[in-house]
């Protein structure tokens, strides 16, 4: 398949594998995906499965910072990331770290902000502007002149969100954005980024343990274990087809899909599992008033 | 039993008091879940119960030993606490050496380090990354590193930051069966915690906390069900309240909040539907 044919795919993945150096086996084995410009893809598995070292190859962090043996390839818009500097993949494709204070190192919020654009050589209003928007959009706005340090775990989240928004990448690949978040904050912050895709066409990948929270904006699931690909397709089509096995992998089903299985197995409904509360609640509902 | 007793705190870089006159006490064997939005207070309050912060104004007693004239050496023997980011505190070469540091310092014996630490590796599910680098690990195993090293000594009263991020379905089972054994052997655990779906299933005391205040107290189901107290701490409701909110108009009770007790009550209620039909 030749990626210049195929203008709309903005990541692939070719029997991608790697080990770090120093670790006895592979962290990721034969991983082969396609994700089309603008899509919204929930990347899951159990702790330690390869999600994190995915994310690195994404962006180039791997090979380029983490080494160790890498096979196959990964293509960002066409371009294979291994040749490709890093400057130019974090121009495409913007990580937002698992742990944010591994991300924030400039004095204030504002300038941490600004760091990005300011690296793109953008003129001073561009960055002047990207920089408000970002802030304002994760709602940071009221920190920019506090220390990152001074923060606390969600604040500091969301600063290091608006830093990856304020270089405007194609992609946005985020690793439990919202782990250290309170569930308003997380939701607020999940939406803000689903409305982003939906104006900007940006693609977003979340690595996230708690479907419930990507579920509503998600339209594709990976789900990974040991290092391998063992389910892709649609959230639902893999709560349907899957269930069983995402549950015994770890993954944190949403708890109305959880509920709706259990009534399944013994009998009690049938159809379509439910992502979201209201779903369930139609559903059940509609059982309930016959 | 630890009683925190009318505490005000105020951080020397000012911004105002990070907690307001807050009183609660943690009694032995029990389980407890802090809860509230992001800057509530709560790591502040934790780093209270161990001596690490003293109050501004109150008083903290960890078995009636007052934390401003005593040691946090002396408390830490009692009170074990485990950062929200375990990269805070693991700096060992092995997972095994950074399990065994504290047991060192604390002075036990060779032997009795080599089996707590094995002891405590095994039950995090930590025994074959015993020779590894904390370093190589994934962020959630790393998180139980931070906890085994603190666990190896085992404190009266374990206090654990956010100890369910970057926890898959799995280890947080893990991880909740472990609290339930370790109050049975009489000791406290402490968590302070966003994740409104693990309280739902575990069922700890809440103490909710807002704006460094206590504003709610109560069992799991009550505290998580009523829309006000949730809403006051930016918490959501379980999915599961949520439903049951939409589902009471059926007669369902309100204050469901996990999985379990959701299909006793459907199941009954469903199978005479379809009997009906």
């Amino acid at each position: 398949m030749d990626p210049s044919k195929t203008p709309n795919r903005i990541l692939e993945a070719r029997n991608l594998g790697f080990q770090y150096e120093g670790a006895e086996a592979r962290a990721l084995r034969g991983v082969n995906f396609c994700v089309e410009r603008g899509e919204f893809v929930l990347l899951a598995g159990p702790s330690g499965c390869g999600k994190t070292t995915l994310c690195r190859c994404l962006n180039g962090l791997i090979p380029h910072f983490y080494p160790g043996v890498q096979e196959g390839e990964i293509l960002v818009d066409g371009s294979n990331v291994t040749s490709m500097p890093t400057s130019e993949v974090s121009r495409k494709v913007g990580y937002v770290f698992q742990n944010p204070e591994n991300q924030l190192f400039a004095l204030t919020v504002e300038k941490d902000v600004a760091f990005g654009p300011e690296n793109l050589g953008l003129p001073r209003s561009e960055i002047r502007e990207r920089v408000d928007w970002a802030m304002g959009i994760t709602g940071t706005t009221e920190l920019k002149n506090l220390a990152p340090y001074e923060l606390s775990g969600g604040q500091q989240q969301r600063v290091a969100l608006a830093g990856i928004l304020a270089m405007k990448p194609s992609v946005v690949v985020m690793d439990e954005p919202t782990s250290f978040l309170d569930p308003v904050t997380a939701e607020e912050v999940m939406k803000a980024v689903a409305d982003l895709r939906l104006e900007h066409g940006i693609t977003v990948i979340v690595v996230e343990h708690r479907l419930d929270l990507v579920c509503r904006y998600a339209d594709r699931i990976i789900v990974m274990d040991s290092g391998k690909v063992v389910a892709d397709g649609s959230v639902q089509d893999v709560l349907d087809g899957q269930f069983d096995q995402l549950t015994g992998l770890g993954v944190g089903v949403p708890r109305v899909s959880q509920l709706w299985a259990m009534l399944k197995r013994d009998g009690l409904v049938s159809g379509q599992t439910p992502k979201v509360v209201e779903a369930a609640a139609e559903k059940l509902g509609g059982k309930l008033s016959t | 039993m630890i009683l925190v007793e009318d505490v005000s705190f105020e951080y020397p870089s000012g911004r105002g008091e990070a907690l307001s006159g807050v009183s609660v006490k943690f009694e032995p064997g029990e389980f407890v879940a802090v809860m509230g939005e992001n800057g509530a207070g709560k790591t502040t309050l934790a780093k209270h119960l161990n001596g690490l912060l003293r109050p501004s104004s109150g008083r903290v007693l960890v078995d009636e030993e007052d934390t401003r004239r005593t040691s946090v050496a002396r408390l830490a023997r009692k009170v074990g606490l485990v950062f929200q980011n375990p990269d805070h505190l693991l700096f060992s070469e092995t997972v095994r050496a950074e399990v065994a540091f504290a047991l060192h310092n604390l002075g036990y014996a060779g032997k009795t380090i080599e089996n707590q630490v094995e002891k405590t590796l095994g039950s995090l599910d930590l025994t074959r990354y015993a020779d590894v680098s904390p370093f190589l690990l994934s962020g959630g195993e790393r998180k139980r590193v931070a906890l085994a090293a603190v666990l190896a000594w085992e404190p009266e009263y374990l206090i654990l930051d956010e100890p369910t991020i970057g926890q898959d379905y799995l280890q947080k089972e893990r991880l909740r069966n472990f609290i339930v054994q370790l109050n049975s052997q009489g000791k406290a655990v402490i968590i302070i915690t966003h994740d409104v779906e693990f309280v739902a299933e575990a069922k700890p005391r809440v103490v909710l906390l807002s704006k460094g205040r206590v504003v709610g107290e109560g069992p799991a189901d009550r505290v998580l069900s009523d829309a006000d107290k949730v809403a006051s701490a930016s918490l959501v409701k379980p999915q599961i309240a949520k439903l049951f909110d939409q589902l009471s108009r059926f007669g369902f009770p309100r204050d469901v909040v996990d999985v379990h007790r959701a299909k006793q009550l459907l199941e009954d209620r469903l199978r005479e539907v379809s009997v009906h039909v």
